[in-house]
């Protein structure tokens, strides 16, 4: 790992302090004023936001041009993910040196879901590299300023480089080598998928203590009722607890949309303040990453109740 | 073995309009077992041909339509009926209808579609197995190619997609090529191989260099 610090999300985590992170979805528009808002209302609680790079395969605004902006007109670090679904290893390249001559200081680095997955199905998956590789890649450019190939890069990049993975994985141990060798690779951080059962987590976290690198867990407030069902129903091996279903279940039949919208606040905020309490108390986790897109302002309260 | 499948008989048609006259070629080997193009069904060709009104001059059946020695050796007889022909419908993979074409000279049509490189379970049970990528590294998994196998080409482990121990891609019907070769390395007690980072593979000669072996005296032993 590289003794330099380049970003304020590092020094957090280098200075092991919990540290929040939150996420931000440029989508299919040309306006870039949802996604600084979000990054507004999150400001001041988290570090950085993650600004996902074609979610699920969806054809959106670039994720770097999304978190150049975000940087520049909010103040807010961004971390900006990358995936290896549709760059060959010169398009990761060249967008990696474009991120830094932007002063994007954080990226993500992932092998993104299949093309089919989206809405533009008919595209030609890339995948010319992996996550670990794509890691290995950004690791060498920051720390040797060189390229795939060993040539010299004039004023090398200044990144920290993360990586995935899925807590929820079954079977877990082949993901768990995999997590190794992102780390061997040089990833400095590690974001996970969300998890919503604790014993996941401390499970998880438990196993992974020995890597001895910051690993945010990724947690979903759940905005309504529908949103949960659809997580539980559609997102593989991530399964909405019962109690947490049951009880935005009775909410959604509040008919005053005010105080229905209040009734899922309390009831995200019991869960997830808990949640992130109980992480922050018990284990040695680095912190947590919050996915709210569209549900900005429970973060606030996550953040204040978990202190 | 090359597995292939018969396009449907209207796009056959549909490009048979022009020509009148037409010689069909079988393949005695992949096609044969794969049922596309064997006896049976080139003879249950030439009646649909005849039924649309064409003129069948000749139907063969060639061994391996892919070896040009056979392919002429097979067509030496046909001479007059290649050349009265106005096209040659073969029912071959792509390469016999290539070697078809560069061998007989005549316009050809392909009658089948060319799936894959396949390993045969049962008639009617085919599986791809390998993707001829032309660097094989089935010794560091395990004998298991995640190039065929895993849709991303993965060459470290499974990708986020995987749930218990599925693939994301089609729905979760499908194994994960990963999880298969993490339990056989397992199995084999060398997960070392699989702990060892992959290094990108070197697409360079893709496309560059033709696909093609030429053994000359001296230089290839």
């Amino acid at each position: 790992m590289s003794g330099k610090e380049f970003s304020d999300f590092m020094s957090h985590l280098r200075a092991e302090k919990f540290t929040f992170t939150g996420e931000l979805e440029p989508e299919k528009t040309t306006d870039l004023t949802r996604v600084i808002d979000a990054a507004k209302k999150l400001k001041g609680y988290v570090v950085a936001c993650n600004v996902t790079d074609n979610p699920q395969s969806f054809g959106y605004v670039s994720s770097l041009a999304a978190s150049y902006v975000v940087q520049r007109d909010t103040g807010m670090e961004t971390i900006y993910q990358l995936t290896c679904r549709d760059r060959n290893r010169i398009a990761l390249f060249s967008d990696l040196l474009g991120a830094a001559a932007l002063g994007i200081r954080n990226v993500l680095a992932l092998t993104g879901d299949y093309t089919t997955l989206g809405d533009t199905p008919q595209a030609k998956p890339v995948f010319d590299l992996d996550s670990v590789q794509l890691i290995r890649m950004i690791r060498r450019a920051v720390d040797e300023g060189v390229d795939l190939n060993g040539k010299q890069i004039e004023n090398p990049p200044k990144f920290h480089v993360g990586g995935g993975v899925n807590p929820n994985s079954k079977p877990l141990e082949p993901e768990l080598v995999k997590l190794e060798k992102k780390i061997t690779a040089g990833a400095e951080f590690i974001q996970t998928q969300v998890v919503f059962e604790i014993e996941t987590a401390k499970r998880f976290l438990d196993e992974t203590r020995k890597y001895r690198v910051p690993i945010l867990i990724g947690i979903f407030p759940l905005k309504s009722y529908g949103v949960a069902e659809y997580f539980d129903k559609t997102v593989p091996g991530v399964r909405v607890p019962r109690e947490l279903l049951e009880a935005l279940s009775k909410a959604k039949d509040i008919k005053d949309k005010d105080k229905r919208r209040a009734e899922c606040k309390r009831i995200n905020l019991e869960y997830f303040a808990n949640f992130v309490k109980e992480i922050k108390k018990t284990t040695e986790a680095a912190g947590c990453h919050i996915m709210s897109v569209g549900y900005e302002e429970i973060v606030p309260d996550i953040v204040e109740a978990a202190k | 073995m090359i597995i292939t499948e018969q396009k449907p008989m209207e796009e056959v048609s549909g490009m048979l309009k022009p020509f009148k006259k037409i010689l069909i070629i079988g393949c005695g080997t992949c096609s044969t077992v794969c049922q596309t193009g064997g006896e049976d069904q080139v003879k249950q060709m030439t009646e649909n041909l005849k039924r649309d009104g064409k003129e069948v001059t000749a139907a063969v059946v060639v061994e391996t339509p892919c070896d040009a020695r056979i392919l002429r050796r097979d067509t030496k007889k046909l001479k007059r009926e290649i050349e009265s022909a106005d096209a040659i419908l073969a029912m071959t993979c792509g390469a016999g209808v290539q070697d078809i074409v560069e061998h007989l000279g005549k316009m050809t049509i392909p009658c089948l579609n060319t799936k894959f490189l396949g390993r045969i379970e049962r008639i009617g049970e085919f599986y791809e197995r390998c993707r001829a990528c032309g660097e094989c590294i089935l010794y560091e998994t395990g004998g298991i190619c995640p190039i065929v196998r895993c849709p991303k080409g993965m060459l470290n482990g499974p990708c986020g997609g995987m749930y218990d121990a599925k693939c994301e891609v089609g729905g979760y019907q499908r194994d994960c090529a990963w999880v298969i070769i993490y339990n056989r390395l397992k199995d084999l007690g060398m997960l070392d191989l699989y702990r060892t980072i992959k290094s990108p593979r070197d697409n360079s000669k893709l496309n560059v260099e033709p696909r093609e072996i030429i053994w000359m005296v001296g230089v290839n032993k």
